[in-house]
């Protein structure tokens, strides 16, 4: 909080300078990243990158600030109809314009609503309840849900607004088909009201961003922006050192100590919306890869050994370097339904751990462990660091360590019996964990409960919540599930990830939790 | 002649074929690629439908037969992952790749040449020695430990060279970029043309030396040398002469695979060029990109190694009475 | 099998010992050091569960608090002291490598050993047969050329993921390797053999044991293979090298053994992510392991090459 306050007195204080000298400096700003974004299609990919650079083009009704909270943006204000609760009432912003010059109105609101929705696009599961948009007037719009959805300006963080004739006018009104097999004309171009707009993208190799004057916010102290990914680690912390880019955002936690002692470069630090952790089957009769029999998780003394076996103090300090959060609440505490008691874990308990499996096989037992190797922060460190623990009590685990396009498929396939996962909540709000991990899998929901949990008491639960109007009771119900979920041991939370940004010195930035930076908030010296 | 150039065409066609195959059913293997294409909160009943929509749950022969017809008119549809029709993407790509291979060729060409007569001429010399031994040193590195190392000391920490990308390129016409205009360009370029050149220099310089030294022990260098021709003379006039056929041969030849070993250099650089590409293709799934990238490689072997045939079978008559000899 | 194996009576090791072969080898120091380097690193690897300080490869024996120590100096928690340090994972570095050469080396064994045997038999039997089954075969082998070994080794691992059942990719992942690696390297073998087996079987003893009645595989294995031994020697210690460097490649691609088991492959990729950070000891003696075993073994093929070659002599 009082990191965002002295930010925005900074921002306010830097304003204010760059006004009184007349004209903007121009800056430029070098931006490196691990990966880059899949598309400029504003509905077609729900991924991290992509959403990340779309945000500098394109604007959203709703943003998120570096807490957490929702500040307007297009949208000036919000509320529920005060005669229909299935109603949300969105007062839009006037006089704000396109890229190309054209007025942004309801109309382009409604059908940005009516593109999302389509069935190309990647975002219709976050918009699943929205029934249909209409301009009431010039600047106001009707979202009419199919029933109560108190929390649903949360799910507009990440909605794009384009502009209604020039969707039309360039034959793009449907997200990128796939299965048409041409190419959309938004894939490369776009027209949004965020605070730049594109000047070229050569997918992978670089894309570069710049001002844009008739931006409605404050203007921006950086007037240009040179996004390039570089995938490998090693490349990508050396382009910063030698001066080829001035602000790298994925940062190996084994750099950071380095990268802090040089001259010239500083790092900024600070939470992700995003936990890891371990899931197993414990539902299934018998596993996959196990030599036993039986399922061995679904013994709960198993499931608690394995509890006890963790370390994470020890994953901590030396896998992680100190950047990471360790808790046994499988959830981030941005997120609604988060409390201390779920966060508290003990010290491991190596012997009574051993002792709990050996009550039940006297010999151990084997299982195989899938494990993602490029994706979260050093997740393949953290299974072998796991492996280790569980070895010493006589769980003997082999690991499957693979890229993450082959580790997905297994949880969404039911093909794996022990994995790693990392889960970012964007609604910020515990329906959205239960919605894909808890709830048993069946149409949309339980996508990623890779470990067949299944309990029809929560499941019915998980269904109350997406339409309770009264916020208190909803929490309730939300602290009622977490406990069943805690005590059935569904999940083996290891930590909260933190992020490291490094940047050239004078420039600076804050970690978004969504890893979201924006770079239009970011101040000079 | 004509028969031998329709044989050689015939078999070309087979081998691209046989490639096709092989590029596109083994990659129907790797992973799922719907799931690089959509994001992790589709349902599983719309992955059903794009799969339907695709084609991926028709029969793979027909699916291989629909790959070859688009293939041939060098249409491999749209990549899953960039969104970007393949062929394009490919072709944006490739100059990145043909001008680094083309310097580190070179490079590769005329390091390897030079120090490949001088061990063969000072056989015994101590400095002969050092280089030799130097060469396997730098074959018995890794390609990308050989890189990080070089961006190591050459970038971080004496900041000379530039650590990855091509610097600034300059477009020529509509499908050429280049960066050997600029200065940046050139910069970028000096650090992966010798990542990538290396291990091919001392292999020109093996089969230098070697080729020399066989040379240097026929009997006309012997008449040669007995005539009283200068040794300069013998050496570079006669041996040389008489060794630079199969090098020229061989290099050329060798470039179809500097083009392909790329893929580590690139990636170790994040050089924008088709390796990298690929690798990216394949941590992705991206089924079209790698098959198209597949056939490019194919169709650049075949055709150097049909050019090469024809030149050979033009230049050395003798070498029709083998083949024809061989064809029965 | 073949019919100049050394020693099978004393008058063989001696005539192997008196051998123009072996005179050149005792008066080449280079060759003699490299051998020497060689025998010791393989001593090492193969005698590992012996000589090696503690197991890496058993898990339940790793304290992760160790992790990092720098070599020499006592761990600041657990006040233990490791001579080449320890790795990420708190692991011995000097055992770790021991154990992961002792991966590398069988890897890079057996994928020779797989692509000798290939490659010899598809040699032997394109030249012998002709026509258009050598066309067909040599062709396969051209086209393969044109493919680094790396891309095929990409390939065929891509293709043992859609047929091994997940829960034995572990126990497989070595052999998968072997054979990625094996198949990628045949080539070389079947050219040479061939060529050999042309030129012989037109020459007047193969012809003259075709006459009475020889069966050809026999005439092939006893007759041609021994006059291929000297070049097949050469390629495949060559092929060693690179066929250990090759290993490291597809584990730095992250393709290679699991890292609960590293080769030295896998070690140097682990170690590569520490080069900035400092971590010096990581990424350096696993190198300098690979680099000294690529060397050697390098160094003693180049060796017998031209030793072999009686023209250079």
């Amino acid at each position: 909080m009082t990191k965002l306050a002295r930010a925005l007195s900074l921002s306010a204080s830097v304003a204010a300078l760059a006004l009184a000298a007349g004209a903007a400096q121009a800056e430029t700003v070098r931006w490196a990243r691990v990966a880059d974004a899949l598309t400029l299609d504003p509905h077609s990919q729900n991924e991290g990158p992509t959403l990340a650079l779309l945000r500098h083009v394109y604007g959203t009704l709703v943003s998120r600030a570096v807490d957490g909270s929702l500040t307007p943006d297009l949208a000036t204000s919000w509320e529920i109809h005060p005669e229909d609760p299935t109603i949300w009432v969105l007062h839009l912003r006037e006089g704000v314009t396109f890229h190309d010059g054209s007025a942004f109105t309801a109309e382009d609101v409604v059908f940005s609503y009516e593109r999302v929705l389509h069935e190309s696009s990647g975002f219709r599961a976050i918009h699943a309840d929205v029934v249909g948009a209409e301009a009431v007037d010039e600047y106001t719009v009707h979202v009419q849900m199919s029933g109560p959805s108190p929390l649903y300006p949360n799910n507009l963080t990440n909605f794009f607004i384009v502009d209604k004739t020039w969707a039309e006018a360039n034959d793009v009104v449907a997200p990128q088909n796939y299965a048409a097999g041409e190419e959309n004309f938004a894939v490369r171009n776009t027209n949004g009201t965020g605070p730049y707009q594109l000047v070229s993208r050569d997918p992978e190799v670089r894309t570069v961003l710049s001002v844009f004057d008739g931006y409605y916010g404050d203007a921006p102290q950086v007037t240009e922006v040179i996004y390039q990914p570089i995938a490998e680690a090693a490349t990508r912390i050396a382009a910063l050192l030698s001066g080829e880019v001035d602000f790298v955002q994925d940062v190996p936690v084994q750099d950071i100590a380095r990268l802090e002692q040089t001259d010239g470069i500083a790092i900024t630090t600070g939470p992700e919306n995003r936990n890891i952790f371990f899931a197993y089957n414990a539902t299934s009769p018998t596993l996959r890869s196990t030599n036993v029999a039986d399922n061995p998780f679904s013994h709960p003394e198993i499931r608690e050994a394995m509890a006890l076996a963790l370390d994470r103090d020890a994953i901590r300090q030396v896998v992680m370097r100190g950047q990471s959060q360790p808790s046994a609440a499988p959830l981030p505490p941005f997120v609604n339904g988060w409390t201390e008691e779920m966060n508290a874990y003990g010290a491991p308990d190596y012997e009574r751990a051993a002792e709990l499996v050996r009550s039940v096989y006297p010999d151990g037992f084997s299982v195989q462990l899938d494990c993602p190797n490029d994706r979260y922060l050093n997740d393949e460190a953290i299974c072998q660091a796991t492996v280790g623990m569980l070895g010493r009590i006589g769980i003997n685990v082999s690991l499957n360590s693979q890229t993450r396009s082959l580790h997905f498929p297994l949880i969404e396939n039911l093909e794996t019996d022990f994995y790693l996962l990392g889960w970012g909540v964007p609604t910020f709000d515990s329906a959205y964990v239960f919605n894909f991990l808890v709830h048993t899998r069946e149409g949309s929901y339980g996508a990623y409960n890779g470990g067949q949990y299944s309990n029809p008491e929560v499941d019915a639960m998980i269904e109350e919540i997406a339409t309770m109007t009264d916020l208190d009771e909803r929490n309730a119900t939300i602290a009622r599930i977490w406990d069943r979920v805690m005590e059935d041991r569904v999940f083996l939370n290891v930590h909260n990830q933190l992020l490291a940004y490094a940047v050239r010195e004078g420039i600076n930035i804050d970690v978004h939790p969504e890893n979201s930076p924006t770079l239009w908030t970011v101040t000079i010296d | 002649m004509i028969a031998f150039i329709i044989r050689r065409l015939l078999q070309s066609v087979i081998v691209m074929i046989a490639v096709a195959a092989v590029s596109f059913t083994l990659f129907r293997f790797v992973g799922d690629p719907i799931n690089s294409m959509v994001g992790q909160e589709t349902s599983i009943a719309d992955r059903q439908a794009l799969r339907d929509s695709l084609g991926l749950n028709d029969p793979i022969v027909l699916q291989f037969g629909r790959f070859l017809g688009n293939a041939l008119q060098g249409e491999f549809g749209i990549s899953y992952r960039l969104q970007m029709p393949v062929t394009e993407l490919i072709l944006q790509r490739l100059p990145a790749t043909v001008e680094l291979a083309l310097v580190s060729g070179l490079l590769a060409f005329v390091l390897g040449l030079s120090l490949g007569v001088y061990t063969a001429l000072r056989r015994r010399g101590v400095l002969s020695n050092i280089i030799m031994t130097a060469s396997l040193i730098g074959v018995s590195l890794p390609t990308f430990l050989i890189g990080v190392l070089l961006i190591w000391v050459f970038a971080v920490e004496l900041r000379w060279l530039p650590s990855n990308g091509r610097g600034e390129v300059v477009a020529l016409g509509d499908c050429w970029s280049t960066g050997l205009l600029t200065h940046s360009g050139r910069l970028a370029l000096i650090l992966p043309a010798i990542t990538l050149g290396l291990y091919q220099m001392t292999l020109i310089m093996r089969l230098v030396r070697a080729e020399m030294l066989e040379v240097l022990r026929a009997d006309y260098i012997k008449f040669a040398r007995a005539r009283g021709l200068s040794a300069r003379a013998v050496n570079f006039g006669h041996a040389l002469k008489n060794t630079l056929v199969p090098v020229i041969t061989i290099t050329g030849l060798q470039l179809g695979s500097i083009i392909a070993f790329a893929i580590i250099t690139e990636t170790v650089f994040n050089w924008p060029g088709v390796g990298a590409l690929f690798i990216n293709s394949v941590r992705f799934v991206d089924v079209p990109v790698m098959a198209a990238y597949l056939m490019m490689i194919a169709l650049i072997f075949v055709v150097i190694n049909l050019i090469v045939d024809l030149l050979y079978y033009a230049v050395d008559p003798r070498l029709r009475v083998d083949r024809a000899g061989k064809a029965h | 099998m073949t019919p100049n194996t050394p020693g099978k009576t004393p008058g063989r090791l001696y005539r192997l010992w008196d051998s123009d072969l072996f005179y050149a080898f005792r008066t080449a120091p280079v060759a003699i050091v490299a051998t020497l380097v060689a025998l010791t690193i393989i001593a090492c690897a193969v005698l590992a569960p012996w000589l090696a300080p503690m197991n890496p490869y058993n898990p339940g024996g790793l304290n992760l608090m160790n992790g990092f120590t720098p070599p020499m100096e006592p761990n600041a928690f657990t006040g233990e002291t490791f001579l080449m340090g320890a790795d990420n994972q708190g692991r011995d570095m000097l055992s770790t490598i021991m154990y992961g050469t002792r991966t590398s080396l069988f890897v890079g064994a057996m994928a020779v050993l797989f692509a000798m045997t290939l490659g010899i038999s598809i040699g032997l039997y394109a030249g012998w047969r002709g026509g258009w089954v050598d066309g067909a075969l040599m062709r396969v082998a051209d086209v393969q050329l044109a493919f680094p070994a790396i891309l095929i080794a990409l390939l065929i691992f891509g293709i043992a993921r859609g047929f091994i059942p997940d829960n034995m990719r572990d126990q497989l992942a070595i052999w998968v390797l072997i054979v990625a690696i094996g198949l990628s390297d045949w080539v070389q073998f079947a050219r040479v053999v061939r060529g050999a087996t042309m030129v012989e079987k037109n020459k007047e003893y193969v012809q003259a044991a075709r006459v009475i009645g020889a069966h050809p595989a026999k005439i092939m294995f006893r007759h041609i293979l021994p006059n291929v031994m000297g070049p097949v020697l050469v390629i495949a210690t060559i092929s060693l090298a690179l066929a250990i460097i090759a290993e490291a490649t597809l584990s730095f691609l992250g393709v290679g053994v699991p890292p609960t088991q590293p080769s030295l492959g896998t070690l140097i990729r682990i170690g590569q992510g520490f080069l900035i950070s400092g971590e010096w000891w990581i990424l350096l003696f696993p190198s300098l392991t690979l680099l000294a075993l690529a060397l050697s073994v390098n160094l003693l093929g180049d060796w017998l090459r031209d030793a072999l070659n009686p023209r250079l002599r």
